[in-house]
C-alpha cells in the first residue's frame, strides 16, 4: 500500500476503469451492466484509496469490487452468477479491448454530452459527481444522460465493436471531436487552474491512449500533438494574479520546450503518413507558435498558409477568424479588416470577432470603434479570464 | 434485431418529385425497387402511405374519443412509408439506410 495523492488516484483509477470495462463485458456482455458496475467499483475505490492507500494490484482490487457487487446484484440471475463465481482476475484478454468501448461510447446515434460523460465515466474512471463538477451542471443532470444514454445502447442495439473500414474514418472522427470538446473544455474555456477534475489532463490520457490503439491514424496523432503543444505552454497562460496572458504577453521561458519538441516529432510522423486532416494542420499551426522563440519570431506567412489549408479541408467562420489574425501580422492590420468585415454576417454574436476587431481598429487608428468593439465583445463572453482582458482594456486603453 | 423503418418525406423532396418528367421519375423509382432488391434479405415488410390529406386522427385522452381529418402532427415532414427489418445491430442498419436513394429523412425504430 502506498499512500495516494489524488493526481495518483485519477491516473491509476484511468489506468484501469476501462480495462475493468472490458473483462466485464466480455462477462455480462451487456454495456449498461458493466458501466454501472465499473463506476461502483471506482466509487469503492475513491472511498477507500485515499485513506488506504492503492492497492498494489489496483486491477484486482477493482475486479474484486465489481464481482462482488455483480454477484450481490445478480442474485436471481443464474447465468450471470455462475459465471462470475468462476471468474478470476485477470480476465483480460491478450489484446486490448478498450477501442470497443471507445466507439460505442461515442456512437453517433447517442446526443454529444452523452458520448461526453459516458466516456469519461466508462473509459476514464471518472465518477458522475466528478463530470458534474467538470461541466458545472447539476449531478442528476449527468445521472440522467447516462442512464438514457444506456438504455438507448441495448434497447437500439448500438453495438460493442470497432466499425468496419468502410465506416470506421467517420466514427473516428466522432471520437475525435469528443476528445477534443473535452480538451477544450478543460483547458480552453475554463478560468484559471481547475478547481475540480482537470478534464485537459483526460482528454490527452484519452487521446494518448487512442494514439496507442490506433497508431497508423494521422489524425489521432494530430490531436494528441495538439492537445500536447497546448498543455506545454499551459504555465504561461495565467499571470501571478490568475489573470489571463494573451499569447504576445507570455513568459514564454514557462514554455516545456521538451514538450514541444516531443509533439512537433509526434506530428512530423504523423506527417510522414501524407494523410493530413484538421487536427494535424491545427496541430501544425500551434507549432509554428510554441517553436518561435520570441512573438516577434512567428512565422506568420507559415501559418496563413496552414489556415487555407485547412479552410480547405474544413471551412469555418471561426478558422476565418482566426486566419485573419495571422493575416494581420503576415501582412497588415488592413488586409486583416477586410477579411474580418466578410465575416460579419456569421461571427455578430462571437466575442472573439469583436475583440479581433478592436485589436486591429486601434491600429488603425480609430479608437472609439475599437472601445464600442471591446464593449461589445465583453457584452457577449461568459467566461471570467477573458472578461478580466476586455475590461482591463477598456479601462485603460 | 428488428427494426422499423419509417420513411419521412418533406415538401422540398415532394416538389421535386412533382417537377420531374415521367422518365425522370421512372428512374427515381427504379433506384428505389433496386434498393429494396439488394435489402432484400433484410426487408420483412412494409408500404407506402397514402398522403397525409388522406389520414384521420382519433384522440383517446380527452374523455370522448375525438375523430379529427388529418395527421397527428401537421407539419412540413410527414411520415411516408414505412419498412420491417431484421439486421444484427443498429450499424447494419445504418449502413442500410446510408444508401437509400428515395425520400430525405428516415427515423430507425427498434421493436419491443
Amino acid at each position: 500500500m502506498t499512500e495516494a495523492s489524488h493526481d495518483q488516484l485519477a491516473n491509476v483509477v484511468r489506468q484501469h476503469a476501462g480495462q475493468l470495462a472490458t473483462a466485464l463485458m466480455r462477462v455480462t456482455g451487456d454495456f449498461a451492466t458493466a458501466e454501472d458496475l465499473v463506476q461502483d467499483a471506482v466509487l469503492a475505490a475513491l472511498q477507500h484509496w485515499p485513506a488506504e492507500g492503492i492497492p498494489e494490484r489496483p486491477d484486482a482490487w477493482l475486479f474484486t469490487v465489481a464481482r462482488r457487487r455483480a454477484l450481490d446484484g445478480f442474485r436471481r440471475a443464474d447465468n450471470y452468477r455462475a459465471k462470475l463465481a468462476q471468474l478470476q482476475w485477470p480476465v483480460q484478454p491478450a489484446e486490448d479491448e478498450r477501442l470497443r468501448l471507445i466507439f460505442t461510447c461515442c456512437h453517433p446515434a447517442l446526443p454529444r454530452e452523452a458520448q461526453i460523460a459516458l466516456t469519461l465515466r466508462v473509459v476514464c474512471g471518472l465518477t458522475t459527481a466528478q463530470i458534474a463538477r467538470a461541466f458545472l451542471v447539476h449531478e442528476t443532470t449527468v445521472a440522467r444522460r447516462i442512464t438514457r444514454a444506456k438504455r438507448k445502447i441495448t434497447d437500439a442495439g448500438i453495438p460493442y465493436r470497432v466499425p468496419d473500414d468502410d465506416e470506421l474514418a467517420a466514427r473516428l472522427t466522432e471520437v475525435l471531436t469528443v476528445i477534443y470538446l473535452l480538451f477544450n473544455e478543460g483547458y480552453l474555456a475554463t478560468a484559471g487552474p481547475p478547481a475540480s477534475r482537470d478534464l485537459a489532463e483526460d482528454a490527452e490520457w484519452l487521446a494518448g491512449l487512442l494514439h496507442q490503439l490506433m497508431p497508423a491514424e494521422p489524425e489521432v496523432a494530430g490531436l494528441l500533438a495538439l492537445i500536447r503543444l497546448h498543455r506545454a505552454r499551459a504555465a504561461a497562460r495565467f499571470g501571478p494574479d490568475g489573470g489571463l496572458v494573451l499569447l504576445p504577453d507570455q513568459d514564454r521561458s514557462l514554455w516545456d520546450r521538451e514538450a514541444i519538441a516531443d509533439a512537433v516529432r509526434l506530428l512530423t510522423r504523423a506527417a510522414r503518413r501524407q494523410r493530413p486532416g484538421p487536427y494535424q494542420l491545427q496541430a501544425a499551426i500551434v507549432a509554428c507558435h510554441a517553436e518561435a522563440e520570441s512573438f516577434g519570431d512567428t512565422d506568420w506567412e507559415q501559418i496563413v498558409l496552414l489556415y487555407d489549408m485547412l479552410l480547405h479541408l474544413a471551412p469555418s467562420p471561426v478558422t476565418r477568424l482566426h486566419r485573419a489574425i495571422a493575416v494581420r501580422y503576415a501582412t497588415g492590420a488592413r488586409a486583416a479588416m477586410a477579411e474580418l468585415d466578410d465575416l460579419a454576417d456569421s461571427l455578430g454574436e462571437y466575442h472573439l470577432y469583436h475583440a479581433s476587431r478592436a485589436e486591429l481598429l486601434r491600429e488603425l487608428g480609430h479608437p472609439d470603434q475599437a472601445h464600442a468593439a471591446d464593449r461589445r465583445a465583453l457584452e457577449l463572453t461568459t467566461n471570467p479570464a477573458e472578461q478580466a482582458v476586455l475590461l482591463q482594456r477598456l479601462t485603460w486603453i | 434485431m428488428k427494426y422499423v423503418l419509417l420513411f419521412v418525406d418533406t415538401e422540398e423532396f415532394a416538389r421535386d418529385l412533382e417537377a420531374m418528367g415521367p422518365a425522370e421519375r421512372d428512374r427515381a423509382y427504379q433506384r428505389v425497387t433496386e434498393w429494396m432488391a439488394t435489402h432484400a434479405g433484410q426487408i420483412r415488410g412494409g408500404n407506402k402511405l397514402r398522403s397525409p390529406e388522406t389520414a384521420t386522427t382519433v384522440r383517446l385522452d380527452r374523455g370522448e374519443p375525438v375523430v379529427t381529418d388529418g395527421p397527428f402532427i401537421e407539419g412540413k415532414e410527414v411520415v411516408s412509408g414505412y419498412t420491417e427489418i431484421e439486421v444484427a445491430d443498429l450499424d447494419e442498419a445504418l449502413r442500410m439506410v446510408r444508401t437509400w436513394p428515395g425520400c430525405p429523412i428516415v427515423e430507425i425504430r427498434p421493436l419491443e
